[in-house]
């Protein structure tokens, strides 16, 4: 099961290299559907039980602090995966993937991310069975990252 | 030369779930931005980065250029036993960079006595 | 009136002799001043103030620290050969850079006095300004003044330099036409485009700059001012950098050494 799920996560970023932006000019909002797709393909997917945090208002876009937390027994019989952390403007769509397994104890995760932009970023979490669920957040970004600003 | 930091709390009983930092020195460089002459600066990021305890993989990360520079992990682990935490991480250019750590796990039916 | 002509003369007498510093007078006074962190959001103050461990310059930190003890150049020292501990010898250092340089009567700031010792005492090849290596050290050496009030001397040979910073300062230039007291002492707290202008101190220098990704020195963040205002950039090294830094010092007096320091 976990060997199976560990191809998902690299068809899934072959997949998203072809979604990736070409030219930062564009920088077109990605819809819910294209930042997730990838990953569910048709696998059950809802709301909640993900708790997802970053700052409403980022100043900066360069480090923006981010904290993850997917409810889950962590046990054999049940555990969390896979995380995937999906920009709706980025260059790059997948910010991050997360394999964990029940050895984790606790699927939390602190980590810090870069952001091109006013935004909503998807946490996403895959389960052991196979299910899928997610939060989103809206980030406002007063200075976007992958911008040169000079030197 | 340390290319990263990690911290873990200083008394691991077995069976606490306890959280792991690990902060990576690397620039994360998402081919996007300039250096002090103008000259674009190629991506170069972080693209796998593991943990493995007594050799088997706990923790793995794959980040792209949306990660920030100098990238912190924060993770947790459930306390089994004692052994060696390992952790590796590759770039773009296939540079390793590497880190390992002795986990100590204080037996849960111990006493606090100091292991030898 | 006996005191009062006392007092007179007392103050008049210090008007001539006491420290050139105190004869001038700051656009911002003492008690107004305000740090670059007091104008950074609340992201970049927690960044630089809760996480020692996650601090953005740790690396900086860790390497600055393993190359103060390592050894180099023909003379086989390491700074710690004749320096020791620089949390004690190098208290107090980086409140009072820029200061002239006795041997050679130039003004150093405090990448050149490093420099100059690696070369001179150490006889090793160089770390050029702006290396990683000359950022860590200087972080390291700024370290031993965390929280120590910056009091720079701005007399004897130095005067003439602070002049000429000063002048550096209130002067228009670029295509953009705007002097540093425009937007610093003048309208500081406002936005210019999305950034909050702050009073532009250097008192948390090396600092890690968010925008760069990276650890920058003074001189790095004065020569991106100058390419802002449109103006010709200086190269490196240049003695207006130094004299400005100066300017920038003794109108910073006062405030506390902040490292490792996080700005936008």
């Amino acid at each position: 099961m976990a060997a199976s799920g560990l191809l998902l996560g690299v068809d899934a970023l072959a997949q998203v290299d072809k979604l990736t932006l070409s030219g930062l000019a564009e920088s077109r909002l990605r819809t819910f559907e294209e930042m997730v797709k990838p990953f569910v393909v048709n696998q059950p997917l809802e709301k909640g039980g993900v708790s997802l945090t970053l700052p409403e208002l980022a100043d900066n876009g360069h480090l923006v602090p981010l904290h993850l937390k997917v409810d889950s027994p962590m046990t054999e019989a049940s555990y969390v995966s896979h995380i995937y952390l999906v920009s709706q403007r980025n260059p790059v769509p997948l910010m991050c993937l997360f394999v964990l397994g029940p050895w984790n104890g606790r699927a939390e995760i602190n980590t810090r991310v870069r952001l091109s932009g006013t935004q909503m970023v998807v946490a996403l979490a895959r389960f052991s069975d196979g299910t899928f669920r997610y939060q989103t957040q809206e980030v406002a970004v007063t200075e976007a990252a992958c911008v040169d600003n000079g030197t | 030369m340390s290319n990263a930091r990690l911290q873990l709390p200083p008394r691991i009983i077995e069976g606490d779930v306890f959280k792991l930092r690990l902060l990576v020195n690397h620039p994360m460089d998402s081919g996007f931005l300039r250096d002090i002459d103008g000259v674009l600066i190629k991506r170069n990021v972080i693209r796998q980065l593991s943990c493995t305890l007594n050799n088997q993989e706990v923790f793995r990360a794959e980040p792209t250029t949306g990660i920030a520079a100098n990238p912190l992990f924060e993770f947790y682990l459930r306390a089994v036993k004692s052994g060696e935490l390992y952790f590796r991480w590759v770039d773009d250019k296939a540079n390793i960079g590497e880190m390992r750590h002795a986990l100590v796990v204080i037996p849960a039916n111990s006493s606090s006595a100091p292991k030898s | 009136m006996k005191h009062l002509k006392l007092g007179l003369v007392l103050l008049f007498a210090v008007g001539l002799w006491g420290p050139g510093a105190w004869a001038q007078q700051r656009q911002i006074p003492l008690d107004q001043l305000k740090s670059g962190l007091d104008f950074s959001s609340p992201e970049v103050r927690g960044l630089q103030l809760d996480d020692d461990f996650a601090s953005p310059s740790a690396h900086g930190i860790d390497k600055g620290a393993q190359l103060w003890s390592q050894v180099a150049g023909k003379n086989n020292k390491s700074c710690a050969s004749c320096h020791g501990d620089a949390s004690q010898s190098m208290k107090g250092a980086a409140t009072r850079y820029p200061a002239i340089d006795k041997a050679t009567g130039k003004l150093f700031n405090l990448e050149d006095r490093i420099r100059n010792c690696r070369q001179k005492e150490q006889k090793a090849i160089n770390w050029p300004l702006e290396s990683d290596e000359l950022l860590a050290i200087t972080l390291h050496v700024t370290a031993a003044s965390k929280g120590m009030p910056i009091l720079v001397s701005i007399d004897g040979a130095a005067k003439k330099h602070f002049e000429a910073g000063q002048k550096l300062y209130m002067t228009r230039q670029g295509q953009m036409n705007l002097s540093c007291t425009q937007c610093h002492d003048q309208h500081y707290g406002q936005r210019l485009y999305n950034d909050k202008l702050s009073q532009g101190h250097p008192n948390g220098y090396p600092i890690f700059r968010l925008d760069w990704q990276y650890l920058a020195s003074l001189e790095r963040r004065l020569r991106f001012c100058y390419a802002s205002v449109k103006a010709n950039v200086p190269t490196w090294g240049h003695q207006d950098m130094r004299d400005l830094n100066l300017y920038l010092m003794w109108r910073a007096q006062g405030l506390p050494i902040e490292v490792p320091a996080v700005r936008k």
